[in-house]
């Protein structure tokens, strides 16, 4: 007889798709930040980091005003000749995708992206969960952020949460889906790549993982982001179904994101150093990235207040 | 190579197996390592405090093997200068080092430490020019581990009353060294730094491939004040060291090499009340079990075989690895191994940089040979590879029986054989079934397992959930043909002194 704890439900979970070791993965985690990234290799490196950012706004005092400029900043990061690329997204609440939309207009590479699904709790009725979705989904949003149900995984009932998943796929339609673990809620390395594998399971081609909602004490690192990139990893070569990743919360400076993507390139190879497959979730990253670029063009580090340097004045 | 389950997938939908790819859409620009190596043209022997010419007036070259240019010209030694080695020893024992306080010597030895730690960048560009390992490891691992060797020992230098409960220690006298080429100036600081700490004198011989680093660290010893002929180094080939070893004023000698010219050394000294200590050669089997965690397993295999080329004593040569996940393992093992930049030893993000010398290259390639004709599945990585130099691509053997001489015989180099297991008693009579007894690896997450696998490995190193992890206080040392006798901690310490 099947023993019904929690415990016993994770184990038989962790006897199927494997289980982390902590000090290894940071041992191998920390070779990536000693890659010396020079020259052509980091401007290339910053300019792929910046296509890659879903520029984020997620605060109780977001005016349509702010998410406005924030549009702004997201079409154009800063002067054109610098040949800044435009971000991937931005990344609003459900009640701002609309003024998103009047910003950014309907013809633009530059996509909404929405936190629905009562985040970053997700303590929610499903019911208000999913209409919080179609809602977003209605007023312009190409993407949804929703929260997994934390409470269901640490519980054991696994299929509830995989239920949940697959109920807001569907309400998506044909909207990208991005599946926020939060991984500081999941406690250990071996629960977060238990989870990813229960939530790629049920999400679609180039939908996405991500680590966090940046919310909690502790977002992306680049410890959970390579569990998370060996989990895509592994499921990619078995089933053939390409996920998307994206690290959230934490990631505030180019070095920081040079080093996430070297991660990227030597778990996942090429086809996911593109903004479809690897997203970062992150509101001052920008301004440290396009300041690097400058610094690559002119040899010298302009003053913080030559770009809009706080997360709080686009 | 995809996965079974990938496999049986592909065949089923015909459309061809996932696979990923590890290409050139982000090449990393070259970041060569730019500190000034002080690297003079031509280096003497170290003789009682003082450089000076060797006695014959011949020289041999020391290369790059990054590139086969010339990096300098060495002293070679010839009987008389070993002599004179010796002599300069023996007076440096009796009339200053061997009669000063534990307390005394500690200072000179914790000065040698800082001055090491002080020039750590200029060193560790040194030891890669000359020997062709990655900059990042004689950066992060051989200079760091080199000061610590020193810095541990310096402080045990005024607590010998302690290192044998119930007993009180003396020197032994003046002691004879050779060390090898593949961790030049760590292998110098593992030997010197316990017998001067014990209050012995020395008489060293680097290898012939990788003399420069020793012959830096002369430089420090004469900075940090140390008497004249406490520490001397003689340079040249194997004859050489002959003459190190077989020089009657030795009270003990210490070599590490490998298993075939340890047998020479102790067939020579045989009945001679010298005192040995050998670290000769290896096959270590790194052990993976079905419930290891297996991404970390695959990093601790490729950290065992590839660290420095593979030129390590307890490199991880012989994977043994459990059947249900020996398909499994192969196949990330690959898709890591494609991800690993071998080439110019100088560029800071080289992982795998040029095989020490023409001759061990000729080894490796001899073996690797050998290894294809058995019939073995090998694998390597398509990697680019720099036109001079002594570089070979990471290579592993699938399918491979004990019987195999890639299986045997201890090739050196970045060469890993695969054998499958099934049970535990399987697995520990193949790591045991070797001449050599050096170090293991086992990776499970049951604790009980890996108690009992390191009770039953005859091993002297065994790591758990990690390999090639390395610390002064962790004594170091094989079974069998690996050698005896212990470095590091206080067993390598008491294999410097005499109980009294």
């Amino acid at each position: 007889m099947l023993v019904r704890s929690p415990q016993a439900a994770l184990q038989r979970l962790f006897d199927e798709v494997g289980t982390v070791d902590q000090i290894g993965i940071e041992e191998r985690v920390a070779k990536f930040g000693t890659r010396s990234i020079k020259q052509t290799a980091k401007v290339w490196g910053l300019k792929t980091a910046v296509s890659m950012v879903d520029l984020t706004t997620l605060e109780g005092k977001d005016t349509p005003g702010k998410v406005a400029s924030l549009c702004q900043k997201a079409l154009a990061p800063h002067d054109p000749e610098l040949g800044v690329p435009q971000v991937a997204a931005v990344c609003v609440y459900p009640a701002m995708v609309r003024h998103a939309r009047r910003a950014l207009g309907c013809d633009t590479a530059v996509r909404i992206a929405s936190v629905a699904t009562a985040f970053p709790s997700g303590q929610a009725p499903l019911k208000t969960r999913l209409a919080e979705v179609k809602a977003a989904v209605a007023d312009g949003a190409d993407e949804i952020d929703m929260v997994i149900n934390r409470g269901a995984f640490l519980a054991g009932e696994f299929g509830e949460m995989q239920d949940e998943i697959a109920a807001v796929v569907q309400a998506c339609g044909a909207t990208t889906l991005k599946v926020i673990l939060e991984v500081s809620e999941l406690e250990t390395f071996d629960n977060i790549r238990a989870a990813s594998f229960l939530a790629m399971r049920v999400i679609r081609p180039g939908d996405f993982i991500k680590t966090s909602t940046g919310k909690t004490s502790l977002n992306a690192t680049l410890g959970n982001n390579q569990v998370m990139l060996e989990a895509i990893r592994d499921f990619y070569l078995d089933t053939g179904v390409a996920i998307a990743m994206k690290p959230a919360g934490g990631i505030r400076t180019a070095k920081q994101a040079l080093t996430f993507l070297v991660a990227v390139k030597e778990t996942l190879g090429d086809a996911w150093l593109n903004n479809r497959r690897y997203r970062f979730g992150a509101s001052s990253l920008l301004n440290d990235l396009v300041r690097q670029l400058e610094k690559e063009k002119t040899g010298a580090y302009q003053a913080p207040y030559y770009f809009s340097e706080a997360a709080e004045s686009y | 190579m995809p996965t079974l389950t990938a496999k049986k997938m592909s065949t089923r939908l015909s459309r061809p197996a996932p696979e990923l790819i590890f290409g050139d859409l982000w090449e990393f620009d070259p970041a060569p390592e730019s500190a000034d190596p002080k690297l003079k043209a031509r280096y003497e022997l170290f003789i009682d405090g003082k450089f000076v010419a060797p006695k014959s007036g011949k020289y041999f070259d020391s290369i790059n093997p990054a590139n086969e240019q010339k990096l300098a010209e060495i002293a070679l030694a010839g009987p008389a200068d070993v002599d004179a080695a010796y002599a300069a020893a023996k007076r440096a024992y009796d009339g200053v080092w061997g009669k000063l306080p534990g307390r005394e010597r500690a200072k000179y030895l914790y000065r040698i430490a800082r001055l090491l730690q002080d020039r750590a960048r200029e060193f560790a560009v040194a030891e890669t020019l000359d020997g062709g390992k990655p900059i990042k490891e004689s950066r992060d691992f051989d200079v760091p581990m080199a000061a610590a060797h020193f810095f541990y020992h310096a402080g045990w230098a005024d607590k010998l009353d302690y290192v044998a409960p119930g007993r009180r220690v003396a020197p032994l006298g003046v002691v004879g060294q050779v060390i090898p080429w593949n961790f030049p100036l760590l292998m110098c600081a593992w030997k010197l730094a316990p017998a001067l700490a014990m209050g012995n004198t020395v008489v060293l011989k680097p290898a012939e491939t990788t003399s420069i680093t020793a012959l830096k660290l002369a430089e420090i010893f004469q900075d940090a004040g140390l008497p004249p002929g406490v520490v001397n180094f003689v340079t040249g080939a194997g004859d050489v060291g002959a003459a190190v070893m077989n020089h009657p004023t030795p009270a003990k000698i210490a070599f590490t090499g490998s298993t075939e010219v340890g047998k020479i050394i102790m067939r020579a000294l045989a009945g001679s009340d010298k005192k040995m200590t050998m670290e000769l050669g290896g096959k270590a089997a790194n052990i993976v079990f079905d419930d290891a965690p297996l991404d970390q397993a695959v990093e601790g295999i490729v950290n065992g075989i590839f660290f420095n080329q593979g030129h390590v004593c307890c490199a991880g040569s012989r994977l043994l690895v459990q059947e249900s996940v020996a398909e499994k393992v192969l196949a990330k093992l690959k898709n890591r191994i494609r991800t690993l930049r071998v080439g110019d030893p100088m560029d800071k993000n080289t992982d795998i940089g040029a095989i020490n010398s023409r001759e061990q290259l000729d080894k490796i390639t001899r073996l690797v040979a050998a290894g294809v004709r058995e019939g073995n599945e090998i694998f390597q990585p398509a990697c680019k590879l720099p036109a001079k130099g002594f570089y070979f691509r990471p290579t592993i053997f699938s399918g491979v029986s004990m019987s195999s001489r890639v299986v045997r015989e201890e090739i050196f180099g970045p060469v890993l054989s695969i054998l499958t297991f099934r049970t535990v008693d399987e697995a520990i009579e193949k790591a045991n079934n070797t001449a050599y007894g050096l170090s293991a690896g086992v990776w499970t997450d049951k604790g009980s397992r890996i108690l009992k696998m390191s009770t039953e490995l005859k091993a002297g190193v065994v790591w758990a959930n990690t390999y090639n992890k390395f610390d002064p206080t962790s004594p170091f040392g094989g079974y069998k043909e690996s050698g005896f006798g212990r470095e590091g901690g206080r067993q390598g310490l008491l294999d410097y002194c005499k109980l009294v």
